[in-house]
């Protein structure tokens, strides 16, 4: 499997947090052959099965990696000059205001390059004004929402007939390699986590498996955890882990607490993970003489961990996480290793399921350490 | 239809409290319904059922309208509170509330050293008129609405809770024009919307339903100095694309722009930052379901004196005839 | 003494990591519920059968879990880094006593000297990212070898009575563990009563979510702790719970409009019954009932609360005859809970 093209491909396709479609079907496309059946769901989760050896009805392990993107929308169309001073649409410029989807962090939008998704896909850059023509006592402070726009260079008239408020915005980066087998672009928060699951389903092919693996790439994690609340409901799996990507030390966060790139992925351990599974997941890296390590998480992981954990009465939930630097920039950098790790790691772990597994953990919750 | 708006709007119903706006609602829709009852919670819930060949979905439209509840009784039979749902500070000097036994408070704030500021809510207090503690009327617990007596002017109609008494208008009238659905429709009449959406989320985990409609206000940019958005009022219903808590459903939100258009149905786009609806809930229970909302632009939402367009009420009714009358295939 | 109160307040059980609690609540149950079973996230629930007078489906919470903190790696030192599991306010934490990890091992969250502090520093809040846990390891690898990163800790804290005041650690929210364990002990009530010892509350409402889904009651009532916060306060705006004036009953808090119905029902059981209680203060705040109350379909639901000073702290306290109201209270209202009291 050539990873790099895989991450490519995902990366590189559009799929904001409420329009998936677009990368939707590219992952269907992409697991198709390596699972006995893929749908979409009713909200738009792709659901791929996987089936154990044996007869069934067979335990169900579910492994979610979120295939949505922070983007942008149209909130508003605007003009200069403006409209107040008389200016007819064809002698208008048209520009857009719009909204943040997901944790976009406004210090960096301006002049990234963006996509206008209406009726036609219009190229552009989020511009705003220098600020010495701003109002001198907006202070030192990032521009806001009121002050940037996204320019497709296009006349308001024209603007009008082809964009909506309400039409998404995505951003447009392609994916590089750096030194060191490194890669940076947009999206690899979460599409990393899905090139992972893609791997380990192509580690399933040739490692048997008595357990069912349904992979499921969801929608809306950045939002709201839509897709990982809903998925737990509508598949009912014995088992679920989550893939996401986690803090990686680099400039502007040395903390001790975060994860150096290419060191192998992290295990999510805390009231978000089922300790059965956090352990079950370290005995796997053990197997493949994978470093991994213990990421603790307080409270609440921020990822789907957190819907699965609760759907219907509960699912045992654990959390496996690639390190990435500059999360939610279109610079966002990982070891191409690691994504690697984390594929083969759930691929090792779902294969050293047994079906005693769930009895066993089930008796350690009532028996003292 | 103005004087069903004018009943629903003057009725007292803050969250948690809204059995005088079901008592009104319901014999106006008994008449419709294959099957009504009220759940636990106090949502009044309306099924039609379908031929069979729909979806099951169910639209919202929530009862309750913010308020305040006392907190404490001081020695001198003032009142302080705390609020239900989304009460601005800035509304609350010299306003007057209303308690469920009819008891009116008016509500004033300790002294303001700048009169620039605001005070916080802890600073405010209510008088009823007692002179001590034991001449209160009310109790810790008690809760009041807003005053704000229904208007017409022109086109317009100004009062407090139109958020979402217009909404519950609307729902009933598109009941009542419904001459027949495919869909297995569940309306429900919601509770506990403006303390986050709970009597919904209630509702739609019991119901699981495929598609969610909700049907309430949403803010507009049409006045000085007023937050970017591109919702007016008159100029049609508005069809969500998102607010500040979820994002509608894209071919839901395509669908209705097909059924407006084709009925000749004026519409407008919305994307609302600040607020959300009984549709976040609807979206997010089950296995989910594609959920979206006929707004209705309301200028001075959450305050004593909301203001929307009898034209706009009217077109949100036609396009949620139009939208339930027909299928739903997304 | 009260045993059971003391128990349990010893017992540590940080969200998350609560199999000690359960382990122990389960012993404390036997022989009083007729089944029980502990479910995916740690929530054990228990079944008293009914006398089968009434066909009413009954839900009453008591979270298991306590807040505290969990160690997240070691500095160089040999002192270990940490995050408060739930809400701790620095200064709670700042200069106390605290039991680390599955040993139990005793650590000291210390501060630097006053004598060594400018003005600047004594004017200022220690942060909880700049506090550290001393368990006396003079190196990281020592460190390491006694305690590893996801580890729980919690305050050092014996239970001790003093006149009708008990201090301990965890009265949130082992009171109301206490409190169910006492309801299910005596005889069988009208309906079914599954009783829920939930995980996680501390951390986002968790355990409850799933539970209540599982069991799909009628009616809840959950049995909590409450912050009594009557100490001296110049403004006649004191809320209203206080320490010895009774049971503490919701009517709103942030999370939860409780049942107007089930509220009325409380009040009047109390009033028939001489057991004096208080309204907790409307507003802030929050419980499992607002997950109960939503989390299948809609609940009737309402809670009860021990009045607690010190909730959160190393040092909490409750007085003994408030916590008995509260038994009695439940008990009383339970026993009388039929579908009359449901009708609108």
């Amino acid at each position: 499997m050539d990873l790099f093209k895989t991450l490519q491909t995902l990366t590189e396709t559009p799929g904001p947090s409420g329009q998936e479609a677009g990368i939707a079907m590219v992952i269907m496309e992409m697991w198709r052959p390596l699972a006995d059946e893929v749908r979409e769901d009713r909200i738009g989760n792709i659901v791929a099965v996987k089936r154990g050896k044996g007869d069934g009805p067979r335990p169900r392990l579910l492994l979610a990696a979120h295939m949505d993107e922070i983007a942008l929308m149209v909130r508003q169309i605007v003009a200069y000059p403006s409209e107040k001073e008389g200016a007819e649409d064809e002698q208008a410029h048209g520009f857009l205001r719009v909204s943040r989807v997901g944790g976009v962090d406004l210090r960096h939008l301006y002049g990234q390059q963006i996509v206008v998704h209406g009726q036609r896909n219009l190229p552009g850059v989020i511009a705003a004004l220098p600020t010495h023509m701003l109002p001198p006592d907006r202070g030192d402070k990032p521009y806001d929402l009121d002050e940037l726009v996204a320019d497709v260079g296009l006349p308001l008239g024209e603007l009008r007939n082809l964009v909506s408020v309400g039409d998404f915005i995505t951003f447009r980066q392609p994916l590089r390699r750096l030194l060191n087998n490194r890669v940076s672009g947009k999206a690899l928060d979460n599409r990393a986590s899905v090139a992972a699951v893609t791997v380990a389903l192509d580690y399933l092919q040739k490692r048997e498996h008595s357990w069912d693996v349904i992979a499921v790439a969801t929608v809306q994690e950045e939002t709201r955890l839509l897709g990982a609340f809903t998925s737990g409901y509508a598949e009912q799996p014995d088992l679920a882990v989550a893939i996401d990507v986690t803090f990686g030390k680099g400039p502007g966060a040395k903390e001790s607490h975060l994860f150096e790139l290419d060191g192998g992925p992290t295990l999510g351990l805390g009231p978000n993970v089922h300790p059965g599974i956090h352990e079950a997941l370290k005995s796997a890296a053990e197997t493949l003489e994978m470093t991994v390590h213990v990421e603790p998480h307080a409270r609440a992981s921020g990822t789907d961990a957190f819907g699965l954990q609760v759907a219907r009465a509960g699912i045992p939930t654990g959390l496996v996480s690639i390190p990435l630097r500059y999360m939610h920039t279109m610079v966002e950098t990982a070891a191409l290793r690691d994504v690697r790790r984390a594929g083969r790691l759930l691929g090792e772990f779902a294969a050293q399921l047994d079906a005693d597994f769930l009895e066993k953990t089930a008796r350690k919750m009532m028996e003292a350490d | 239809m103005k004087e069903l708006i004018e009943k629903l709007v003057s009725a007292y119903g803050p969250s948690g409290f809204e059995d005088a706006v079901r008592e009104i609602i319901r014999p106006e829709v008994e008449a419709y319904a294959d099957e009504i009852r009220v759940d636990a919670l106090g949502n009044l819930i309306v099924r039609k059922q379908g031929d069979g060949s729909g979806r099951r979905v169910m639209v919202a439209a929530h009862m309750d309208e913010i308020g305040v509840m006392v907190t404490h009784v001081t020695r001198e039979g003032f009142l302080r509170f705390t609020n239900i749902g989304g009460v601005f500070v800035h509304h609350l000097m010299g306003s007057r509330v209303q308690f469920a036994d009819g008891t009116t408070g008016v509500v004033y704030g300790e002294k303001l050293e700048d009169r620039s500021k605001v005070h916080p809510l802890s600073k405010h207090y209510i008088d009823v008129g007692a002179s001590s503690r034991e001449d209160v009327p009310v109790a810790v617990g008690a809760a009041a609405a807003f005053v704000g007596p229904f208007e017409q002017q022109g086109e317009l109609y100004i009062a407090k809770s139109l958020d979402d008494r217009i909404g519950c208008a609307i729902a009933i009238a598109a009941l009542q024009r419904l001459e027949a659905t495919p869909h297995d429709l569940y309306v429900v009449f919601s509770v506990q919307e403006e303390v986050g959406t709970r009597g919904a989320q209630a509702a739609a985990n019991a119901i699981e339903p495929e598609i969610g409609l909700a049907i309430d206000v949403t803010g507009t940019g049409d006045t000085p100095g007023a937050a970017e958005m591109a919702v007016e009022l008159g100029k049609g219903t508005a069809i969500k694309a998102k607010d500040r808590d979820m994002i509608a459903h894209a071919g839901l939100v395509q669908l209705m722009r097909q059924r407006a258009g084709e009925a000749g149905i004026p519409y407008q786009m919305e994307v609302l930052e600040p607020g959300s609806t009984d549709a976040r809930s609807i979206q997010i229970a089950g296995a989910g379901s594609a959920a979206g909302a006929i707004s209705v632009p309301c200028r001075y939402v959450h305050s004593q004196s909301e203001v929307v367009h009898a034209g706009d009420v009217e077109n949100s009714v036609r396009l949620l005839v139009e939208l339930l009358s027909r299928p739903i295939d997304l | 003494m009260n045993d059971l109160l003391q128990k349990l307040t010893e017992a540590v059980g940080v969200s998350g990591d609560e199999k000690q609690v359960r382990l122990l609540i389960r012993d404390l149950i036997d022989g009083h519920v007729d089944e029980w079973r502990v479910d995916a996230l740690g929530n054990l629930i228990a079944l008293k059968k009914g006398s089968g007078a009434s066909g009413l489906r009954v839900l009453v919470d008591a979270h298991m879990d306590e807040v505290g903190m969990m160690i997240t790696g070691a500095d160089s030192d040999g002192t270990l880094r940490f995050e408060a599991v739930g809400g701790i306010s620095p200064p709670a934490l700042l200069g106390k006593v605290v039991q680390v990890g599955p040993k139990q091992l005793p650590g000291m969250i210390g501060a630097r000297p006053i004598h060594l502090l400018d003005a600047g520093q004594r004017n200022r809040n220690v942060k909880i990212d700049d506090m550290r846990i001393d368990i006396g390891a003079k190196k990281k690898e020592e460190a390491e070898r006694k305690v590893s990163a996801g580890d729980r800790a919690t305050f050092l804290t014996r239970y001790e009575e003093s006149g009708r005041v008990a201090l301990g650690k965890a009265f949130d929210n082992r009171a109301g563990c206490a409190a169910l364990i006492e309801l299910l002990r005596g005889e069988p009530f009208p309906f079914d009563l599954y009783a829920v010892f939930s995980v996680q509350e501390e951390v986002g409402l968790r355990g409850a979510q799933a539970a209540a889904f599982g069991v799909r009651p009628d009616v809840a009532l959950v049995l909590e702790s409450t912050p009594a916060y009557d100490l001296p306060n110049e403004r006649d705006v004191s809320p209203n719970v206080v320490m010895g004036r009774g049971a503490s009953l919701y009517v709103m808090d942030a999370g939860t409009i409780q049942d107007p119905r089930l509220v009325s029902h409380l009040m009047r059981t109390a009033d028939d019954n001489n057991i004096p209680y208080q309204i907790r203060q409307p507003g802030g705040g929050g419980t499992n009932t607002a997950v109960i109350q939503r989390a299948g379909g809609a609940v009737s639901a309402a809670t009860i609360a021990t009045p607690t000073r010190y909730a959160h702290a190393p040092t909490s306290m409750i007085n003994l005859d408030d916590f008995g109201h509260v038994v009695q209270l439940a008990q009383a209202a339970l026993r009388n809970l039929d579908a009359a009291v449901l009708q609108r």
